[in-house]
């Protein structure tokens, strides 16, 4: 015997956690299935980290209207959601007339889609607001209201707020067949066992046209296009102030530089078609087509500064649309959610709430849920703040990243958070450490040490990151061992 | 107010403590991150340390013992698990402990000694997955030493550093095969002795001038790696490919001093080095101000750590003592094939018998000569029979020579005798 959900939603990351949140804020049953060991382990965490302002997408697609939606509540939800958020603006640069040709065209769509404040900058506008921009730089269009976001943090926030508010999330569940109840509902059989739900959601991104096809004919195909990075030392962050696109092309929105939350410096990315949706590996290619091309906005960034390349993957499909409709009776999608899918993640929630109540799922909202979360960031503290924190709870008084400067208050602080970490990866998404320079060369044996400590685990089973990826593979000799 | 407050509590900042300590200074505050003093010497387990400074062989905790001994028998004051957050030039230091919450301490001097980190994957760009199983050396030697666990079974090693080779030795005493050693450059990055000693002598081959060029994953952890020989663009060479199933990568990239303290004070600093521009004896561009050791250039052996830093606590000393130097500033240029200079700028006045000049040449010597000049014109050469980059050259300038020196820059070079 099973319980049986009033909602199941498959897939943590940005989508599943943003309609997690939203659905929590009603008198509902929800279960959250998640493959992986943690929330935002796909494109969530693995991304340009930008909330678009909107001028991309066609008028009258799903995508424009809820880039532009999502865009105006980030604000509040960051604010409430205590998630690191900051409107900067980004500029699309261009270097040639017909390039410049291409702002009008953009300028046109956003202003049809609602982006507020757009406007054409001149070259030496540019060079103002941008001195480290190339010189060749003609114009720009400016978008004041395109921001920057921690984008694994804005999955936490949502996922941490849902599961307070009594959402079921099961971790290392993944689906591997959906079956039409008697009663009809859902029968999910998952690698962590079965689950039944009156109403299914698919958020399951890069894998969401599986999923769907476990319960309706295809009607799309995903495919997975990967894009890699570069994260930049502090140092290099002096290099951008907005976000700074250079103009569109067939392969997407090109090569961007921009400072990030955390005042590093992000370029990238590069888009590369790929028949693996889960492997996000670094190419030299790959890498050297990104310098080449961020060059050519923002000339002499010093690589040498380099801290980390990642790569993430879009759940691109064959059509050039969000794939969110009603699949089959009672199942909803959410599917083929690419790039402004984390500008979008609020609005496709409420979007999500919408078809649901055509589905006939109407639940009450509860008086009071919980619609704020707080978080204590150390390194973005003043003097007073600190003192009064260390005399008040004298564990953050000790450093742990030091790069970071993230102190073992925070760290345990992730690790009895709603959703605990369990790996040394999971606390470096919830409390930073690690992110920094020596990409937690230092803090990461005493990460390991903590999280035994506080998890009673053995430090042979703590992972890096996902199920299987070890750290440590056994003890070191002991006395009377053979050689 | 303290005398002097030293930051780090390696083997940097027990030697200038102990130095200000035998030159007088009584108020000696040294302030250290970990839980103990000792620094990366506590995981340095093989012996090796102090051939010079003790004229015997011990390991680094042994050689770290024998100054914390020699601190036990002064009045110099620690707090440990204590960071420091800021340094600025009025000789305030903010650090935050548990134990004692932020505080902010004051000090007529201060040396810096913070050390070094490891140059990391990210900072090299190594493509291919990212799993577990791929660590710095000296992450690996932390796990390996002091926590009593394995990283790895079948390990590939990036890099020639002296970590890096050390850990080959290490790994293999406990089992692991270590497969190889991959150096980009077509010459060793580690010392002669342990490149024999660990590598050598277990049969371990060195790949010099190839590189590692994908990393895949199989379930999260390192599976295989391809390494590639590179051309003398340091490209890599089609098809000269070698394939390593390996569950392990360790990196001996290099080191980078860690001098966020110090930029933020706005200390000046030395690109070549990535550490503060030093006087003579240590001094910063701010008064008062000290550096020592691996936060001001990357040593291969503690013991000359030892020695510049008793220089950085005596001066420290002098400085409090209101001995101010006296007269003009020669400034260190480094010349052909030497890479940078330690320090950087002499005043002559200041020089005791004989000023220390530390630096690396750019490649192999044989047979060869360090000059000085000034104006283009020798002012005195040193012999070599060999020199090479991982090997860090010394040499004495006589404070006579140095008063006939009219130049306002010297410049120091290596070259073919």
């Amino acid at each position: 015997m099973t319980n049986m959900f009033d909602v199941c939603i498959i897939g943590c990351g940005v989508i599943g956690a943003a309609a997690a949140f939203e659905l929590s804020k009603y008198q509902a049953s929800v279960l959250v299935l998640e493959k992986e060991n943690d929330v935002a382990m796909g494109s969530s965490r693995a991304n340009s980290a930008i909330i678009h302002a909107g001028y991309d997408p066609l008028p009258g697609t799903l995508m424009a209207r809820l880039n532009v939606e999502g865009n105006a509540m980030a604000e509040d939800l960051c604010r409430d959601l205590d998630v690191p958020f900051k409107r900067i603006g980004s500029l699309v640069l261009a270097f040639s007339d017909a390039e410049k040709a291409t702002l009008e065209t953009l300028l046109d769509r956003g202003q049809r889609n609602g982006v507020p404040g757009l406007k054409i900058l001149s070259a030496e506008e540019v060079l103002q607001m941008e001195p480290q921009v190339s010189p060749k730089v003609v114009a720009a269009l400016y978008a004041p209201s395109a921001g920057i976001i921690t984008p694994w943090e804005y999955t936490l926030a949502f996922a941490e707020t849902a599961v307070l508010n009594g959402v079921e999330l099961v971790r290392n569940a993944k689906v591997t067949a959906i079956q039409k109840g008697a009663d009809g509902g859902y029968r999910i059989t998952t690698t962590a066992g079965e689950f039944e739900a009156r109403y299914v959601i698919n958020a399951a991104g890069v894998h969401s046209g599986e999923i769907h096809e476990m319960v309706a004919p295809k009607t799309f195909t995903v495919k997975p296009n990967r894009g890699e990075y570069y994260v930049m030392d502090k140092a290099e962050c002096f290099r951008a102030n907005h976000v700074l696109f250079q103009c569109p092309n067939e392969d997407g929105k090109g090569v961007l530089v921009t400072p990030t939350m955390d005042h590093n410096l992000l370029v990238g990315p590069n888009a590369v078609g790929v028949e693996d949706g889960d492997r996000v590996n670094n190419t030299a290619e790959g890498m050297a087509f990104v310098r080449g091309k961020a060059e050519l906005s923002v000339p002499g960034i010093n690589y040498r500064n380099a801290i980390r390349n990642f790569a993430g993957i879009r759940a691109n499909t064959d059509r050039d649309e969000f794939q969110i409709s009603i699949a089959a009776e009672r199942f909803i999608d959410l599917a083929g959610i690419k790039s402004p899918g984390l500008s979008s993640a609020p609005a496709i929630a409420l979007e999500a709430m919408k078809l649901l109540s055509q589905c006939g799922f109407r639940p009450e909202k509860k008086a009071h849920p919980i619609t704020t979360r707080k978080k204590v960031r150390f390194r973005y503290m003043n003097d007073q703040e600190r003192r009064e924190l260390i005399l008040r709870q004298p564990q953050y008084g000790r450093v742990i990243c030091r790069c970071e400067t993230v102190t073992e208050g925070e760290i345990l602080d992730a690790i009895h958070s709603p959703i605990p970490p369990c790996s040394v990866d999971g606390v470096k998404r919830r409390a930073g450490s690690g992110m920094g320079r020596c990409q937690g060369g230092f803090c990461g044996p005493r990460i390991v040490d903590i999280l035994c400590r506080e998890l009673h685990l053995d430090p042979l089973s703590v992972t890096q990151d996902g199920a299987g990826s070890r750290l440590l593979l056994k003890e070191t000799k002991q006395v009377g061992d053979e050689f | 107010m303290y005398d002097l407050i030293v930051v780090g509590g390696g083997p940097a900042g027990l030697a200038a403590a102990c130095s200000a300590w035998e030159k007088g200074l009584k108020q000696i505050l040294i302030i250290e991150r970990d839980k103990e003093l000792g620094g990366i010497l506590n995981q340095c387990i093989h012996n090796g340390f102090g051939l010079h400074r003790f004229k015997e062989e011990l390991t680094g905790p042994e050689y770290a013992g024998r100054f914390i001994d020699m601190l036990r028998d002064t009045g110099v004051q620690v707090m440990l698990d204590t960071m420091v957050l800021e340094i600025n030039r009025d000789h305030q230091v903010h650090v935050i402990s548990a134990a004692n919450g932020y505080q902010v301490l004051e000090a007529r001097s201060i040396v810096l000694a913070m050390g070094c980190r490891e140059r990391t994957r990210g900072a090299i760009g190594i493509p291919g997955d990212r799993p577990a199983g791929v660590f710095t050396a000296g992450s690996a030697q932390r796990y390996l030493n002091m926590e009593g666990y394995m990283v790895g079974k079948r390990v590939v090693i990036l890099g020639s550093g002296d970590i890096g080779l050390i850990m080959a030795r290490r790994l293999t005493l406990e089992g692991a095969q270590v497969l190889a050693c991959v150096e980009l450059m077509p010459y060793s990055g580690g010392l002669m002795r342990n490149i024999v000693q660990c590598l050598e002598d277990w049969g371990i081959p060195l790949y010099l001038s190839h590189t590692i060029t994908d990393i895949v994953a199989k379930d999260g952890r390192v599976s295989h790696v391809t390494v590639h020989k590179l051309d003398d663009n340091r490209q890599p060479i089609p098809g000269t490919n070698l394939e390593f199933d390996c569950d392990t990568v360790l990196l001996s990239v290099g080191l980078i001093p860690e001098n966020e303290l110090t930029r933020a004070a706005g200390i000046e600093m030395d690109p070549r080095t990535n550490g503060a521009v030093v006087y003579e004896n240590m001094e910063t561009s701010i008064p008062g101000i000290f550096a020592c050791g691996n936060v001001v250039h990357v040593h291969d052996l503690v013991d000359y750590v030892s020695a510049e830093s008793e220089r950085a606590g005596a001066a420290a000393a002098a400085y409090v003592s209101g001995t101010a130097p006296e007269g003009g500033t020669i400034d260190i240029r480094n010349g052909a094939d030497v890479s940078y200079t330690v320090p950087q700028r002499l005043r002559p006045g200041n020089v005791p018998k004989a000023a220390d000049i530390f630096f690396r040449v750019r490649r192999v010597f044989k047979d060869s000569v360090i000059e000085v000049s000034a104006d283009g014109a020798p002012l005195v050469t040193y012999k070599r029979e060999h020199m090479a980059p991982g090997e860090m050259e010394h040499i004495l300038l006589p404070r006579k020579l140095l008063d006939t020196v009219d130049a306002s820059e010297i410049t120091v070079t290596a070259k073919e005798a």
